[in-house]
């Protein structure tokens, strides 16, 4: 039975199933991956799925070769994904790194458990949160989002293609055991809109396929299309050809940083719980902010004005959006299941205005709401 | 920003490669040095590609990194310089996704069998629709020339300054072992069998190999005193015995000794799209 490529509908499925549909109706037919925990649904979800909607499902030797055929697949015109957890992620670096300076739109799922190294592969964990921002070597931008529900995992798939195409960069799903094993209502459109590949506007002769539009993304010509373009990973200039002075260095990474860095309002998206009045703002992403939600409730019966802000777009960090947090609220609770690794990142914005507190775990279960309560309790003791 | 073109070197004035239709002029000279074999392994690929006659624009290629991984640099076409080892895979996922796309694997033999080696048994172990053309040149040269996974035992090389004490891979056995469809050796010298091996493998579906010895003056020829470029293509000269058909285990290298080149394996099997395919139509669906 060939199979519809949008499941429209009500469906109750994982976070990781989700995942996987979220990708289909985006448009996503190759996939490449190796099996881990726990992001195997995905995997068997999009083995069972691809084939029947014209698509190809590959499992790979290695995370190494996953990312290496997910990039290759992308210039094959293909919308292309793979999906990983934390000892996968570490191996997809390298070619994250390729998929950055060669501007190739494609996603990469993680599904964070507890770590570093094996870890726990079955607990939940959000160890993997800096790794997502500075894990491949060299200075870049990258987009990551983190959902918090399935409904969320499918609707920020669908968005993570359509910002890959829009600035030609891998996009991040930074998910955790939690949310891709918990099964809730996924309300499936009855459209999904297909974002478009940036395709060149001159004929082959004319074309330079590393020569940016005034956005700085340049269109993108993919193999077989007659453009016969050289792309490497090397540093390049705009025919895409090997320049190894400095000046070409420099104006590259900072092109690839600025891309993303000028246009970050259009993609920058977050959920403001009770901030309207709140005196104490918890900051959380995640399954962490599903517990927080909780602790938020129990604070406000005790008479604290406590809120949340929920990231959704992680990196590049919403700075502007933290920082006028800041100038409201008396203190700030980061909560996260690492022992500090986005409260960095508040910290920085936040530059000593208010308290910071973190209320961490290294991973292995969630927060409870009483945990992340002491900490809105402490910060609210702060003066 | 407008971008300065080189005017085309001509070493012989009024004279052109009768292949330039397939370089990127513009980029040349190229990085190798003097008496390297990739000169004569590029241009044997290329006359290749003008033999089989296709559509350039249906052709790609997809190197990894090293000195033959330069040669993807200089052809005109589509063309990748990818990750350290990973040709094999990005090439694998640029296939599957553009099935009518001729992909060519151009690397060295550190790329594709030290860091890139689990990807090569795996994608022989699929017969994906690749023809991969290994450049072996016994050592990495374009970092100096450090031991790879074919130098030669007792090889002197910048890491194993007293001899190599590490068994080199029998490439042409390994690729058979693994599932290869077509599996060839030649050297630089034999430009018009090289030739007609490269339109073999390209012309045929699956995984199909071809190892090309190759000189490297400048660090492996050197340390080993080999003499310069013509010295080795001298030595594959008096050396080299064509066997077709010989099993792949006797292809072994031994320095001093006769070896084997020709073509080893040719067999027929279906590919993995093939099989894929054969899938999808079962299901009732079309790719």
């Amino acid at each position: 039975m060939p199979g519809k490529a949008i499941l429209s509908g009500v469906h109750f499925m994982n976070g990781d199933e989700a995942i996987a549909e979220g990708a289909i109706a985006a448009g996503c037919r190759f996939f490449a991956a190796y099996p881990i925990t726990p992001q195997s649904e995905i995997a068997e979800r999009l083995a069972w799925r691809l084939p029947r909607v014209g698509g190809m499902f590959i499992q790979m030797e290695d995370e190494l070769g996953a990312m290496a055929a997910v990039v290759g697949a992308a210039w094959g015109g293909a919308k292309a994904m793979t999906a990983t957890s934390g000892p996968g992620f570490s191996l997809m670096m390298e070619n994250i790194g390729l998929a950055v300076m060669t501007e190739t739109p494609c996603v990469v799922v993680d599904v964070q458990r507890g770590a570093p190294s094996t870890g726990l592969p079955t607990a939940v964990g959000q160890g993997d949160m800096m790794q997502a921002r500075w894990g491949s070597h060299g200075h870049y931008e990258i987009i990551a989002l983190c959902p918090a529900s399935p409904q969320e995992a499918f609707d920020l798939t669908v968005r993570a293609f359509a910002l890959s195409e829009r600035f030609r960069v891998p996009v991040l799903i930074m998910t955790d055991e939690v949310v891709g094993h918990m099964y809730e209502r996924v309300e499936i459109p009855a459209e999904v809109p297909e974002a478009p590949r940036r395709r060149p506007q001159v004929p082959p002769d004319r074309f330079l396929p590393f020569e940016p539009d005034p956005d700085l993304v340049p269109p993108m010509a993919c193999a077989g299309e007659g453009y016969r373009i050289h792309v490497t990973g090397l540093t390049h200039d705009e025919r895409g050809y090997p320049d190894m002075s400095a000046e070409a260095h420099d104006r590259l990474v900072r092109r690839l940083c600025d891309k993303i860095l000028r246009f970050r309002d259009e993609f920058t998206v977050y959920e403001a719980v009770d901030l309207d009045d709140a005196e104490i703002a918890v900051v959380s992403y995640g399954i962490s902010a599903r517990v927080a939600h909780g602790a938020l409730a129990l604070a406000r019966e005790q008479g604290i004005k406590a809120g949340m802000l929920r990231l959704i777009t992680a990196w590049p960090f919403p700075d502007p959006v933290v920082r006028s947090l800041a100038d409201r609220v008396r203190g700030v609770v980061v909560v996260e299941l690492n022992l500090g690794q986005m409260s960095r990142e508040v910290e920085r914005v936040v530059r000593g205005k208010v308290p910071v507190i973190g209320v961490y775990h290294a991973g292995g279960r969630i927060h409870t709401p009483e945990e992340v309560l002491s900490g809105i309790e402490e910060v609210q003791r702060c003066r | 920003m407008p971008v300065k073109a080189k005017p085309i070197p001509e070493a012989v004035p009024g004279v052109r490669h009768p292949m330039e239709k397939y370089l990127r002029t513009d980029r040349l000279p190229h990085i190798w040095c003097a008496g390297c074999g990739l000169g004569s392994a590029l241009s044997c690929f290329l006359y290749a590609l003008d033999e089989l006659g296709w559509d350039p624009n249906s052709v790609a290629v997809v190197s990894g990194i090293g000195c033959t991984g330069r040669i993807a640099g200089y052809v005109r076409l589509d063309s990748y310089h990818t990750t350290h080892g990973r040709a094999i895979p990005f090439a694998t996922g640029l296939k599957l996704a553009k099935p009518d796309l001729h992909v060519v694997v151009f690397s060295g033999d550190g790329d594709l069998f030290a860091i890139g080696g689990n990807h090569f048994i795996h994608a022989a172990r699929r017969n994906v629709d690749l023809t991969i053309l290994c450049v072996n040149n016994f050592n990495y040269g374009m970092t100096g020339g450090q031991v790879g996974p074919t130098t030669p035992l007792e090889g002197l090389t910048t890491t194993t300054p007293y001899g190599n004490f590490e068994h080199p891979f029998n490439l042409v056995h390994l690729a058979a072992s693994a599932g290869a469809s077509y599996v060839a050796r030649w050297t630089t010298l034999d430009g018009r069998r090289l030739q007609r091996a490269m339109v073999e493998a390209m012309r045929k579906k699956g995984l199909t190999f071809v190892e090309i010895l190759s000189p490297c003056p400048t660090n492996y020829g050197r340390r080993n005193k080999l003499g310069d470029g013509l010295d080795e293509l001298r030595y594959y000269a008096k050396h080299a015995l064509i066997r077709h058909g010989a099993d792949p285990k006797e292809a072994e290298i031994v320095p001093g000794h006769d070896f084997l080149v020709g073509k080893f394996v040719d067999v027929e099997k279906p590919t993995y799209l093939e099989m894929y395919e054969a899938k999808v139509r079962e299901l009732g669906g079309k790719r």
